[in-house]
């Protein structure tokens, strides 16, 4: 692929958003964004995940496609994005407790979150270079605190809202991911 | 829950009804929302969700005795993972055109909270055959799941279903549907319809 | 995944868990090599199929087919199996009933509104034009950037009429594409190396014309100059 690592970055952040236009990342956006100070950490923690993940499945697709072991790319991406966010717990805990104890069981979740997951697998499919590849993967990071940023800011402001009883929770909150969805085709074409 | 005791048709009914993956659990969002263009696709992913969720409920079963609690979930992750690479290849051997459509979210399935939940929570507690009923049963819940919103997003804006077209020439299709928006306007639909028949169940049974 | 909080007296030994995880990696090993395996031969299959099907339906005459590949500063050899090598260039040669060359097929790609758009195209050594396209994958919006697509029942046949002659004649020394293949404005085509966009459908229409511009400047420069070799089916 011919891309600028800046047109992928911006492409993934905006026109193609990794939560609302590719839908990678939906548990936590569903899950996460009721409040703003648990949006911010979990997004940035998301991102330093991806970095991990999209630095070390770039080498590991290396030696594997090396080695005629294409076959075994799923398991071992899998099994690195686990450790990435065990080292990211570790370190949090340590020097950030009450981060730690703030974002709770969504920590572990961020290894089921396909949006790490599918850093990975996307820059493998697109066959992007080691420059691109980090800049998909914080560009996805940052597309998917972009959008908890943002959904989170709107649901706050919905709690002092007369919102009917019925659609209240996740029919809510899924028609206003659908809204902000919207919004983010707007921007298609932007960054080439 | 223990094996003596357990009514296998509750077993295999809970997931498609009280515990269905995609209403009421609200898990597996990704490939729900993002497969969903068509009623063929939604009907794939769900037919491949499941068979991986079974084959893994299985496979955790029958080595629950011999997995120790703390690798438990990786182990869980491996086996799963295992399974998701050969549903990946079973669909690339019978239709690249589906591969095609489906994407990368085949192999998304390996994060599909739904199966790690249904491993940890239950697999690894109960006999194999009451896990691969409880899983049946999760599949064929998530595929009905996907197909609701696959029929109506396909109806809606391509105005075909399962690639019949039913509308004739003349229907100006809501594109909408098809495009990312679509899904989510669809799914926060269908649980307000779902919300609405709860409100009207609760009420018939206070009137009683 | 989170810390282990059960006390000491009761933490399984480590032997047992290493040997646990091994038992469990050799059978999911065991799976995955055997179903990799079992499928290879119809997947295979499956792809050629698809690539057979491309490369016929942008180069009808071709009563045969033969794939080739390019390296750099070398001439075209029949491909052989296995993976294409970095910098080699992949493609394709269309023979008539008599074994004589009758078109060229290669693919391309680049990135259009939603993903990437892969398409087809043949050139011709006679015309020395791009004279088929056919897109091999797309995951453009359906109704506006399926438009490009003839194998959709609502292709743009204006956009379709860019490929009759499309100009890709190279430069006087042989070393570069005469002029670039660009996609303009819905209306305001002016060359013949140059692809009318669909009206409302730009993005997908760019993504093609970059895909064919791509491929075309690093094979035909090379390609060109070597026809002779491949003139007659070897």
């Amino acid at each position: 692929m011919t891309d600028s690592a800046f047109q992928i970055f911006v492409n993934i952040l905006l026109a193609n958003n990794m939560v609302l236009a590719m839908f990678l990342g939906l548990c936590p956006f569903l899950g996460v964004s009721a409040r703003l100070d648990t949006a911010v950490p979990m997004g940035l923690a998301t991102t330093f995940v991806m970095l991990v993940a999209s630095l070390c499945a770039f080498g590991l697709n290396l030696v594997l496609t090396a080695l005629h072991l294409e076959f075994l790319r799923l398991i071992c991406y899998i099994v690195i994005i686990a450790s990435a966010v065990q080292l990211v717990e570790m370190v949090l805990k340590k020097y950030s407790p009450v981060l730690f104890r703030a974002l709770g069981i969504y920590l572990p979740l961020i290894t089921t979150n396909c949006a790490v997951l599918g850093v990975a697998l996307f820059q493998t499919s697109r066959e992007y270079n080691f420059v691109q590849s980090m800049a998909f993967a914080l560009g996805g990071g940052a597309g998917f605190t972009l959008a908890l940023v943002l959904m989170a800011s709107v649901r706050e402001r919905l709690q002092l809202s007369n919102v009917p009883n019925l659609i209240q929770g996740t029919s809510l909150t899924l028609m206003l991911g659908g809204i902000l969805s919207l919004c983010f085709m707007g921007f298609a074409g932007v960054g080439g | 829950m223990s094996a003596q005791g357990v009514n296998t048709w509750d077993q295999f009914i809970e997931g498609i009804w009280k515990q269905n993956p995609v209403f009421v659990m609200v898990l597996g969002m990704c490939p729900t929302l993002a497969v969903t263009v068509s009623a063929m696709n939604a009907l794939a992913m769900g037919v491949a969700t499941m068979f991986v969720l079974v084959c893994s409920c299985l496979l955790v079963s029958l080595m629950r005795s011999i997995v120790p609690k703390e690798v438990r979930i990786a182990t869980y992750i491996v086996i799963i993972a295992t399974f998701v690479t050969v549903v990946d290849y079973a669909i690339q051997a019978v239709s690249l055109a589906l591969y095609d459509a489906l994407g990368a979210f085949i192999q998304l399935i390996v994060v599909n909270c739904m199966i790690l939940g249904r491993a940890e929570a239950h697999a690894s507690k109960n006999p194999p055959w009451i896990a691969v009923i409880n899983a049946v049963g999760m599949g064929i819940g998530f595929a009905i799941g996907l197909l609701s919103l696959g029929v109506v997003r396909e109806i809606l804006g391509s105005g075909t279903l399962f690639g019949v077209s039913l509308f004739g020439e003349g229907f100006q299709p809501w594109v909408v549907m098809v495009l990312p928006p679509g899904g989510f306007f669809v799914l926060g639909g269908w649980l307000l319809v779902f919300a609405l028949w709860e409100k009207r169940k609760q009420a018939k049974e206070a009137a009683k | 995944m989170t810390t282990n909080t059960v006390p000491e007296t009761q933490a399984t030994p480590t032997g047992a868990m290493l040997r646990t995880l091994g038992l469990v990696s050799a059978i999911c090993g065991l799976i995955i090599v055997s179903s990799y395996h079992g499928t290879y031969t119809a997947v295979q299959a499956n792809k050629k199929l698809a690539t057979e099907r491309a490369v016929k339906s942008v180069i009808p005459a071709a009563k045969s087919i033969a794939e080739y590949w390019l390296a750099p500063g070398g001439s075209p050899e029949i491909a052989k199996g296995g993976d294409l090598p970095a910098g080699t260039i992949k493609f394709f040669a269309g023979y008539d009933a008599e074994g004589k060359l009758n078109g060229i097929a290669a693919e391309g790609g680049a990135k259009g509104y939603a993903d990437v758009v892969r398409v087809m195209y043949g050139y011709s050594p006679e015309c020395q034009c791009i004279n088929g396209l056919s897109i091999v994958s797309s995951r453009e919006t359906p109704g506006i950037g399926d438009k490009v697509d003839s194998s959709k029942s609502n292709v743009d046949k204006d956009f379709m009429a860019n490929f009759k002659a499309l100009d890709a004649k190279l430069n006087a020394d042989k070393t570069a594409l005469a002029n670039g293949i660009k996609a303009v404005k819905h209306g305001t085509k002016t060359s013949p190396w140059q692809i009318d966009a669909i009206s409302g459908a730009t993005i997908t229409s760019r993504a093609v014309a970059n895909g064919i511009n791509d491929s075309a400047k690093a094979l035909l420069p090379k390609l060109v100059p070597q026809l002779d070799k491949i003139r007659s089916k070897s």
